[in-house]
């Protein structure tokens, strides 16, 4: 498979996206069928030939069985379709990526079980905000430098803030930076000296607050990541700049729901706050057009009346009503981004749970624009 | 069961779902439903959104409380945000770090603090509610709880600080507020849906975890955007169009396809969304709360009105609550 040069215009149709970038982050509010979304752009890329891994965060049981993928591994399954490419799949494990990444940074096999062992750590590994959003971007980048595959795709977890994504990489280095960890272990036994003094009444006021086992751990913590700093903010910053180039497209998944049009305006509001533009959107979920307008529906339901056919003039009322709604909505959220292409994906009448309805929801991703 | 003895029933209610389900919307509905029956009902919004304000048509003035429904005939609404990031540093505050507390947001201390210890900004936001609630700062107080995976975690909050902290002022925080979300004369959650296969079964889940880990008692699933249901849908499709066409109301065959489809579709729902309702029934035993689907762009408060008539209704038909 030959590398494509990346373009740096915005793409005329979807199927230009899943053609051409490396790298396709799926972006978007809970509930509006990410995970979905993101699966089946991999499926479409397979199907042009190309090479396309998918990252999962937590699917629902269904699409995870259709794709044949489990928690188990936290490395891609290739999944055989009709298809001219190669599709991989996976499901993130948070966890065992972070392990991953410290195992790699770590300088000794000592300090790898120091921190594995270490409660501070494990709270940042699993339940911190953003853990997922960070390993999420590592697994994305560590698939990307395989060379195995031309395009990955990755869904991301459900969260309000659009940046987190961007923030993410910084995590572990915005952590280890930070003023109280340099003073616990500053080289500087006069320095240390002094500033522990300082330190230690806001230590140990806080340890009479939130427990004194807990500041121990932390302090611990920050003891066994000395000599590992370089190397986390070296590979925040490979990240942030794949993120940012042209190989990269940002694709926000929406659904026209009122409650998820609101949030997904706020997250692109604060992409923009930050020069970031997405360069699609996914409108999932829509009602069918009818050819009928609003007033048109109504004058017919007005002439069948009562009769036989007033059950269906009045779904039809209904329909047309939601269905302007739908447009509606989905113009607002297109006001704020005007460049991106729409791809409209019609409400199914039931979740995806086969392969083959993930084709089919491939197939619209990429058919041309009406 | 009267309303009125319904929202009698618990002083804090907890209205919980995942993302897209219309959670906001549907405490809005809940809060002026409370309201209706003559009480005063504070809504705090934990997801720091504002989303509750605008629709009693009322413009957000921030965090801080508003009355954003006043009806002397019936009850007041007011609402407030109480956001994680600030529970904390208002509760360091009063721990003896007013002085330094923001010193200590810029050096990353608050962060350390806030990962040492998982859970102890929802736990505080459950402390200040707690706080509200033991203050008498309304008869009723509906909490909009964080989205998607996060209302559990928010929930099970006290539990993770509990087994983090062993000692110190935070575990007997996390101890009070267990105790509150253990009483269901205080507090009682109600989880909502949408008559999905998906948000179904992560409401099944919740419910299970909240009642067993957290001892939190269900009130009623509140299942949102329900599609009303119409007579005599099938007629479009059995009916022959050719007929029909020539008949005395003369249509066309866009209208007549038009007719064909939306009630097809309208069906082909309908039915979707029994099985659903049914599948919920059977997996979790517990009343339901019906709110329709509302076929308009924003909701205000028409609407809400709407949604506290249907969830009035469906309350009435309440047997009795489950404790």
């Amino acid at each position: 498979m030959t590398r494509t040069p990346p373009i740096s215009t915005p793409p005329s149709n979807y199927g230009d996206l899943v053609a051409r970038k490396r790298v396709i982050v799926a972006c978007g509010t809970g509930g509006v069928g990410k995970t979905t979304m993101a699966a089946a752009t991999a499926v479409a890329a397979a199907r042009a030939g190309r090479r396309a891994v998918v990252v999962t965060i937590d699917p629902a049981k269904r699409l995870a069985d259709a794709l044949g993928i489990d928690a188990l591994g936290n490395t891609p399954t290739v999944i055989d379709g009709a298809w001219t490419g190669t599709l991989g799949a996976m499901m993130l494990d948070s966890k065992a990526t972070f392990d991953d990444v410290v195992t790699r940074h770590a300088t000794s096999k000592e300090q790898v079980e120091h921190i594995f062992s270490n409660r501070f750590y494990v709270n940042v590994s699993t339940e911190l905000p953003g853990t997922q959003d960070y390993m999420a971007v590592e697994k994305l980048n560590e698939l990307h430098c395989s060379g195995d595959w031309d395009l990955v795709v990755v869904d991301t977890p459900p969260t309000r803030d659009a940046l987190a994504f961007f923030e993410a990489p910084k995590l572990l280095t915005r952590l280890l930076n930070n003023t109280i960890y340099k003073l616990l272990i500053s080289p500087r036994p006069g320095v240390r000296q002094a500033v522990n003094r300082a330190a230690s009444g806001v230590v140990r006021r806080l340890a009479r607050v939130v427990g004194a086992e807990v500041v121990d751990d932390a302090i611990e913590f920050f003891q066994t990541f000395q000599g590992m700093e370089e190397g986390f903010k070296k590979r925040a910053d490979e990240t942030l700049s794949l993120l940012a180039s042209d190989d990269t497209a940002f694709v926000l998944v929406a659904s026209p729901r009122s409650d998820t049009i609101a949030e997904a305006l706020y997250f692109l509001n604060r992409l923009a706050d930050a020069d970031l533009s997405v360069l699609a959107v996914v409108a999932n979920r829509m009602l069918a057009a009818l050819s009928a307008s609003g007033d048109e529906a109504a004058q017919l339901q007005a002439r069948l009346g009562a009769g036989p056919l007033a059950g269906a003039a009045q779904a039809l009322v209904d329909h047309v009503h939601a269905s302007a709604g739908d447009e509606d909505r989905i113009s607002q959220i297109m006001a704020h981004v005007p460049d991106a292409t729409l791809t409209k994906v019609p409400l199914l009448s039931s979740d995806v749970h086969d392969i083959s309805a993930l084709g089919d929801i491939a197939e619209l991703l990429v058919q041309d624009p009406l | 069961m009267d309303p009125g003895q319904f929202f009698a029933s618990s002083r804090i209610l907890i209205v919980a779902g995942k993302g897209g389900v219309g959670k906001t919307a549907a405490s809005a509905g809940l809060a002026l439903a409370a309201a209706r029956t003559g009480r005063t009902v504070l809504v705090v919004e934990v997801a720091g959104r504002l989303g509750s304000a605008p629709m009693f048509d009322v413009d957000p003035q921030g965090y801080d409380e508003q009355t954003v429904y006043d009806d002397p005939d019936r009850g007041q609404v007011r609402c407030r945000s109480i956001t994680p990031d600030a529970a904390l540093v208002e509760w360091l505050s009063n721990h003896g770090f007013a002085r330094i507390v923001r010193r200590m947001s810029r050096s990353g201390l608050l962060e350390i603090v806030a990962t040492a210890t998982p859970g102890i900004k929802e736990l505080l936001v459950l402390g200040q509610i707690k706080h509200l609630e033991q203050s008498r700062a309304a008869d009723l107080i509906v909490v909009d709880a964080p989205a998607a995976g996060h209302a559990l975690n928010f929930l099970k909050a006290p539990l993770a600080v509990r087994n983090t902290a062993r000692t110190g002022v935070l575990r007997r925080q996390a101890t009070e507020t267990l105790e509150m979300l253990g009483d269901s004369q205080r507090c009682r959650a109600l989880l909502v849906t949408i008559a999905e296969e998906t948000p179904i079964k992560e409401l099944v889940e919740t419910a299970f975890a909240v009642e067993d880990e957290v001892g939190l008692a269900l009130g009623p699933v509140v299942v949102n955007g329900l599609l009303p249901s119409i007579e005599s849908l099938d007629t479009a499709s059995e009916l022959d169009p050719s007929e029909f066409g020539a008949s005395e109301h003369a249509l066309s065959a866009g209208e007549i396809s038009d007719l064909i489809t939306a009630a097809d579709f309208r069906r082909d729902r309908l039915s979707l969304q029994d099985d659903q309702l049914a599948s919920l029934a059977q997996q979790l035993p517990l009343a339901q709360i019906r709110l329709p689907q509302l076929f308009t762009t924003s909701v205000g408060l028409a609407e809400l009105e709407t949604l506290a008539d249907a969830a009035s209704a469906s309350i009435e038909a309440i047997k009795l609550l489950a404790d």
